[in-house]
């Protein structure tokens, strides 16, 4: 195993799933035998603030924080956040990131409005930037919650890791009932280009 | 067993390993998931306190009659409870007593970025730092050891980013032989009258002298030997970005922060050339390094203020830095009250009738952001009502009347019911209005004494406000719906106008509780296109369920989205146009 850590940033909007998202990346990693950390700002009740986790997996790893710009993958959820946040990753990262726009309060009441042309903006910046249409995949999958799970599956694809650990870990963290669907959207992540 | 936990989850296990029967917390952001894990062991005895003052007491309590006890809070909620463990830094304990601190280092969700190690020199105590969330398990299981051996409460400190970030951890088992618990009386130990408490100083002294001599052998104070020319003290999170940022640097790594091991500092600082500390917030290490004559760089090139991270010690140390890519202004996205939260139209109302609002701490301090820009100040949990009675004494009769304190049901049952019985006792004039949403909200909803239910699902007593407020002496008590705009304007603007206290309470619960029958949302709402006049008045109490939408008419429309809106009703209320209705 070589002294490599790897280092993935999800960002996003609150109550968008972003922390199950790094909870089955985690769990992922630690399957496949790797040491693992991951750290996130949690513990607010209101949704819709801005969220962002770092997960990071390697031989050792220390600090629970991607130093910034040593970000090897974002993992988008939105927008607008990604393109807040892309300093964390290093020159020549990867972008994965889900094609929605979430309006913050200032946009919704009028004050502001949600600034223009985003995904063209982060690929300027970020050239290997994979934009995906998470919400319609899913509803192809079976269920227009399981986006997440297309984006992970999309990740996982950049990710050398064998797949029987992601699928292991899916089943361990979704709920028995919406196994199936969130099988499929990651399948269906996984064969994006 | 091998588990990823949160360092949180991880002190929950090790107070269960350490055999550990009553575990008691006021929750408060980031230290609250100890205790909704500990629930989870049913050898353990875990509640919410009223309090954090409270919540120590209990663990006192338990740990006079030989039960080791866990308490746990914010750091904030240790000057809440600093009463208490004052005096039992004299006492010592009988079983162990481990309480856990959670400090917020860039005030990711507090009011304060205070560094509360200086509590544990203060009080006189020894306190760990964990640097993991394996360290997390361990060093809880330590704390018990420490505790009872050296007869003393110990402290253990974490901070945000030990607290919520999770690593790997490998599981031990509960101890065996726990000491079953039963009345022993010692009064020259635990009644602290003046005759007894001078003795025990003598004791406290001696023994922190002892512990920082024996934390020279400690191995959770290890040096780690990686070449000569540069040293590294540090400790918990801090340990992390050090290894992180200067591999090749030798580190003397604390897991006890106080009291310090002098020795082994002394012989750290004399292999290596350059001596460092590296530690987030206070001086805490480097000022006591200094003081027995090490020469040490700390805060000249360390911030003082604010989280460390990998890039913040790179920088510190010269390092080249990844050079960020610009990104040009973007709109922020601060968090915002739920869609039909109970507390947005009590503030639209405020806002209205130009109130000059004492404010307090829960969710409901969102109702400072815009639009409500409602809130003119927040200090402390509980500080609302004593804040008003002082603004009150002073101002004239005319603007006297402006003056409304604003608080939540759990920080009212906190510290806020004294500020009301000053206020009533003093002859206060001013309005208090208790938003009792039925929960705490803020911090992830937890169970208080108005809700109804422990935090061991049991079914218990509820506070009545109304009589409470009129036992203390209130005279004028009304209970309102908050979601109703004319009821609160009636209400409000009658108690403003009255020159002696009143307490106005709201009845409607937080939209997240899950418990069943508590929250039953409304039909959604939607905005009628046609009779939409584009006025903007909906706008103006900020609900994330309706969206502006310039572009649509000649000068913009609402957009309600079904799937946010909770039906509350409230923006309805406000369009003189009819065009909100419920969606077919
Ligand atoms: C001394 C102290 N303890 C804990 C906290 C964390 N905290 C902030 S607000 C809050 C509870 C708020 O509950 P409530 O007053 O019912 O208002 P709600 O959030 O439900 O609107 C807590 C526990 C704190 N800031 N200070
Ligand atoms: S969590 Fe409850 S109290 Fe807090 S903003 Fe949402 S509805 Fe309001
Ligand atoms: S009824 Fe109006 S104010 Fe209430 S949740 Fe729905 S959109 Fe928001």
């Amino acid at each position: 195993m070589s002294d490599k850590v790897t280092n993935i940033v999800l960002v996003g909007v609150g109550g968008q799933g972003i922390l199950l998202a790094a909870e089955i990346l985690s769990e992922t990693f630690m399957l496949a035998g790797f040491d693992v950390k991951k750290s996130e700002i949690h513990g607010m009740s209101q949704r819709g603030g801005s969220v962002v986790s770092h997960v990071r997996y390697g031989k050792e790893v220390f600090s629970p924080m991607v130093p910034e710009g040593d970000g090897d993958i974002l993992f988008g959820f939105e927008l607008m956040e990604s393109y807040r946040h892309l300093s964390l990753l290093k020159p020549g990262g990867t972008v994965v990131v889900n094609d929605l726009c979430i309006a913050p309060p200032s946009v919704l009441i009028g004050q502001d409005e949600y600034p223009a042309g985003m995904a063209l903006k982060i690929q300027e910046v970020c050239p290997d930037c994979l934009l995906v249409d998470g919400q319609n995949l899913a509803i192809q999958a079976g269920n227009a919650r399981a986006a997440n799970t297309v984006l992970l599956g999309a990740v996982s694809k950049r990710l050398d890791i064998e797949e029987k650990y992601w699928i292991e870990a899916i089943e361990k963290m979704v709920p028995k009932k919406a196994l199936e669907v969130n099988l499929k959207a990651f399948q269906m992540g996984r064969g994006l280009k | 067993m091998k588990e990823i936990l949160s360092g949180n989850e991880a002190i929950a296990r090790g107070a269960y390993e350490a055999g550990v029967k009553v575990a008691c917390a006021y929750p408060g952001t980031p230290s609250t998931e100890i205790l909704e894990n500990t629930v989870r062991y049913k050898e353990i005895d875990s509640s919410w306190a009223t309090n954090e003052k409270v919540a120590l007491e209990v663990g006192i309590g338990a740990s006079f009659v030989g039960a080791r006890s866990l308490v746990t809070m914010k750091h904030v909620g240790v000057n809440v409870a600093a009463d208490p463990l004052f005096t039992l830094s004299y006492t010592g304990v009988n079983g162990g007593l481990v309480l856990v601190c959670a400090d917020d280092p860039e005030l990711h969700s507090s009011q304060d970025e205070q560094d509360s190690r200086n509590y544990a020199k203060f009080v006189k105590i020894p306190m760990l730092e964990p640097s993991d969330s394996q360290e997390c398990l361990d060093f809880t299981r330590l704390a018990y050891e420490i505790s009872e051996k050296y007869d003393t409460p110990v402290m253990l400190r974490t901070t945000t980013r030990i607290s919520h970030s999770k690593s790997v951890v490998t599981f031990g088992e509960r101890i065996g032989a726990v000491k079953e618990p039963k009345l022993e009386r010692n009064p020259a130990k635990f009644v602290m009258l003046p005759g007894n408490a001078r003795g025990r100083h003598y004791v406290v002294e001696d023994r922190i002298l002892q512990l920082s001599k024996d934390g020279v052998s400690l191995p959770i104070n290890r040096v780690e030997m990686r070449g000569t020319k540069m040293g590294v003290i540090t400790a918990g999170i801090s340990y992390q970005h050090v290894r992180e940022a200067l591999p090749e640097a030798s580190v003397l790594k604390l897991g006890m922060v106080h009291p310090l091991p002098f020795d082994l500092i002394r012989e750290f600082a004399s292999k290596v050339d350059k001596l460092y500390v590296v530690e987030e917030l206070d001086p805490f290490i480097e000022e006591q390094v200094k003081a027995i004559g090490i020469p040490v760089i700390g805060k000249e090139i360390i911030p003082i203020c604010g989280e460390l991270t990998p890039g913040r010690v790179r920088k510190a140390f010269g390092l080249p830095e990844n050079a960020p890519s610009t990104v040009e202004k973007l709109p922020g996205r601060p968090p915002n009250m739920c869609p039909g939260c109970p507390h947005r139209g009590v503030f639209y109302t405020l806002k209205q009738l130009n109130a000059y609002v004492s404010g307090d701490i829960g969710c409901y301090t969102l109702g400072f952001m815009p639009p409500l820009s409602a809130m003119d100040t927040c200090v402390c949990m509980g500080a609302s009502i004593g804040m008003a009675t002082g603004a009150a004494k002073v101002l004239s009769p005319e603007e006297r009347k402006k003056v409304v304190a604003v608080i939540g049901d759990s920080t009212f049952l906190h510290t806020g019911i004294n500020g009301l019985m000053d206020m009533v006792y003093n002859k206060g004039a001013a309005t208090v209005i208790i938003l009792d949403n039925r929960i705490t909200a803020m911090t992830g909803r937890q169970e208080n004494p108005g809700s109804g239910h422990t935090l061991m699902n049991d079914p218990t007593n509820e506070v009545n406000f109304e009589l409470l407020c009129k036992a203390i002496g209130v005279k004028n008590v009304r209970t309102i719906n908050p979601l109703d705009l004319d009821e609160c304007r009636t209400a409000i603007a009658e108690e403003m106008e009255r020159p002696e206290t009143s307490v106005i309470i709201t009845d409607k619960p937080c939209v997240l509780i899950k418990r069943e029958g508590v929250f039953k949302p409304g039909a959604p709402l939607q905005v009628v296109d046609d009779a939409c006049a584009g006025c903007r008045a909906c706008l103006k109490i900020g609900c994330p369920a309706i969206e502006w939408i310039p572009s649509s008419g000649k000068k913009g429309k609402a957009h309600i989205d079904p799937l946010l809106c909770n039906g509350c009703d409230v923006c309805s209320q406000l369009c003189k146009f009819s065009a909100i209705k419920e969606a077919k």
